[in-house]
């Protein structure tokens, strides 16, 4: 009885990916990735997940440390709200960076009078948008480890003399370093795969904003030989990540 | 005095109030039952527990009781060491000067002089993942007193040991102690423990001191229950009448002439035992029942129910010859010259 829809869903997650190989056009491979347009979308890709993982890294830690260490009032709400990415349809994230750093927005407005800064439709934009939809995986990674973390190695180093930012520095981040290591990997991945908010907020030109999975759905009408390889490449990077993650940091937290 | 301190910590289901005075180079066992407060103790004298209002500490006639756990001059020696993992033994022992400013180099010249005066420079650039116990309990040591404390601060150091490596551990305890010339508090439920690295004992039930003094006195004139069976006494507290002590129904006959509350107390191998009533004893009997039976190192532990309940302890072959089985009814007996009595 439980089998048969066992294997059933087996292939059901398989099989499309059995399809991606078998009609791939192995022959002209080569020739189509060195291609200048796939090259641009997925150099800037590769950037633009880059850059939205530091950028997460550099946000998602502290907060994930506020999370899990200080106790406030309305923590819990706080904990919902880094969350809602997570589960909010990204075309709908895309919608709301627009209303709020769009250059008619609540703060793109003031960015462009004050910086001359405007995000939407540029690369940075990309980025905002990809940072958006991938901090929660961070953020959740980081917390965990945080929380599963024995904090009496943080009470030995205060009594050590250890500044909060030293015990945080110099005991608790190395201990959490393979959570937060997994939590970049999959915010970085989650990033690569970005398309809603990306094509929403930062929009599809070529060598600014489009990215690997724009420029997969954008091939797949013209030529679908061209999104296959794309989509082998994107592919190949997932299979990459995940081999990473099971052999280095997941098993060993 | 060094260290003066009230520390009181007050939570919905428990209250610690006590006041604890150490002098300069004193050791200080905080000795009590699980749950009596003792680690609650020594983390408000760390700062690692908020303290009630009332709660002071006062260092070498410093406050103390308002600065978070950083900035104290203590070292802290803790249950389960706490060494950090990513960290070399030498790291973790250079990791306090380190914080408090002192130069890489030189902080790392420090720690290896403490190590090496724990007798680990062989070991300095081990994880702590590859130590004995016996070994990351000196790594810890070393690490509490590398930012030259004023303050000592061990929780049941010696508990993750095992029974052999304790005995070696100790006696160094005891020597590193020995050279160290702030006030030490350490924690423990080991009476051992207590009675070899303490110069004063401070006995502690239900979050309050109920007796303190130097082992000696401590292990002699036992004042509470959980004391007494720590330093293997039978105690009872009663009326002192002159030659004897009246305990309940019974009078107890002592050595010592006392009037008002006492305390009567006996070893265990005090106490015979007799299937029938001896005849014309001068010594204090009464009827008993055997509540059980245990073995208790190389004799044999009873327990006594009657008027007082109390422990003796019997050679196996008297237990074959007593026949003595729980329930069975016996008459117990002890010599005046073996009990003790004094003032409650």
């Amino acid at each position: 009885m439980l089998v048969g829809p066992a294997l059933l869903g087996l292939a059901f997650l398989v099989l499309p990916l059995a399809g991606l190989l078998v009609r791939a056009p192995w022959a002209t491979l080569p020739a189509r990735l060195a291609e200048p347009q796939v090259l641009e979308a997925l150099r800037l890709s590769l950037l633009s997940a880059t850059v939205a993982t530091a950028g997460c890294l550099l946000l998602g830690v502290p907060l994930a440390w506020l999370l899990a260490r200080v106790e406030f009032p309305g923590r819990r709400l706080v904990r919902a709200l880094v969350t809602v990415p997570l589960v909010l349809p990204p075309v709908v994230g895309g919608v709301a960076l627009l209303l709020v750093l769009g250059r008619r927005g609540l703060v793109g407005e003031w960015l462009a009078a004050t910086f001359g800064v405007t995000l939407p439709f540029t690369t940075a934009g990309v980025i905002v948008a990809e940072a958006f939809v991938a901090m929660p995986f961070l953020v959740i990674s980081v917390e965990g480890a945080l929380r599963g973390a024995d904090q009496r190695y943080e009470e030995a180093a205060a009594t050590l003399g250890a500044s909060r930012w030293t015990v945080f520095r110099r005991v608790t981040l190395p201990m959490i370093m393979p959570g937060v290591i997994a939590g970049a990997v999959l915010c970085w991945a989650r990033a690569l795969g970005e398309f809603g908010a990306t094509i929403t907020f930062a929009g599809n030109f070529p060598g600014t904003t489009r990215t690997m999975p724009l420029a997969v759905y954008l091939a797949l009408e013209t030529e679908p030989e061209a999104a296959i390889v794309l989509s082998l490449v994107l592919l190949a990077v997932s299979v990459v990540i995940l081999a990473s993650l099971r052999d280095r940091w997941v098993s060993t937290p | 005095m060094s260290l003066h301190a009230r520390l009181v910590v007050t939570r919905p289901a428990f209250a610690l109030d006590l006041a604890l005075e150490v002098a300069a180079g004193e050791v200080v066992a905080l000795l009590g039952p699980n749950g009596a407060g003792k680690t609650t103790a020594l983390r408000a004298l760390a700062g690692l527990t908020a303290m009630s209002p009332g709660g002071r500490i006062t260092l070498d006639g410093h406050d103390l009781h308002h600065l978070p756990a950083d900035r104290r001059p203590i070292g802290v020696v803790f249950q389960d060491y706490l060494l950090f993992p990513h960290l070399s033994a030498l790291d973790n022992v250079a990791f306090g000067p380190r914080c408090q400013g002192v130069p890489k180099a030189e902080a790392r010249r420090a720690a290896a002089a403490l190590l090496d005066r724990v007798g680990l420079a062989g070991h300095a650039a081990a994880r702590p993942g590859r130590l004995s116990g016996g070994q990351a309990q000196r790594v810890a040591l070393a690490r509490a007193l590398a930012v030259r404390p004023r303050l000592l601060l061990l929780d049941e150091p010696l508990a993750a040991l095992d029974a052999h490596t304790r005995l070696e551990i100790r006696s160094g305890l005891r020597h590193h102690l020995a050279g160290f010339n702030g006030a030490t508090v350490l924690v423990t439920h080991d009476p051992l423990d207590a009675m070899v690295l303490a110069d004063r004992l401070v006995v502690i039930e239900h979050g309050a001191v109920v007796q303190q003094g130097t082992p000696g006195e401590v292990a002699r004139h036992p004042r509470t229950d959980y004391v007494a069976r720590l330093v293997g006494l039978n105690l009872y507290r009663g009326t002192a009448r002159g030659v004897g002590v009246q305990v309940g129904e019974l009078l107890l006959s002592t050595s010592e002439r006392l009037t008002g509350p006492a305390f009567v107390a006996f070893p265990p191998a005090a106490v015979a035992l007799y299937r029938s009533r001896p005849d014309g004893s001068p010594r204090n009997l009464w009827p008993a029942r055997v509540g059980g039976v245990e073995r208790h190192g190389d004799h044999v532990r009873v327990h006594l129910d009657g008027p007082i309940s109390a422990f003796a302890d019997i050679t196996p072959a008297a237990l074959a010859d007593l026949d003595l089985t729980p329930g069975r009814e016996v008459w117990a007996s002890v010599k005046a010259t073996e009990t003790h009595a004094y003032p409650a």
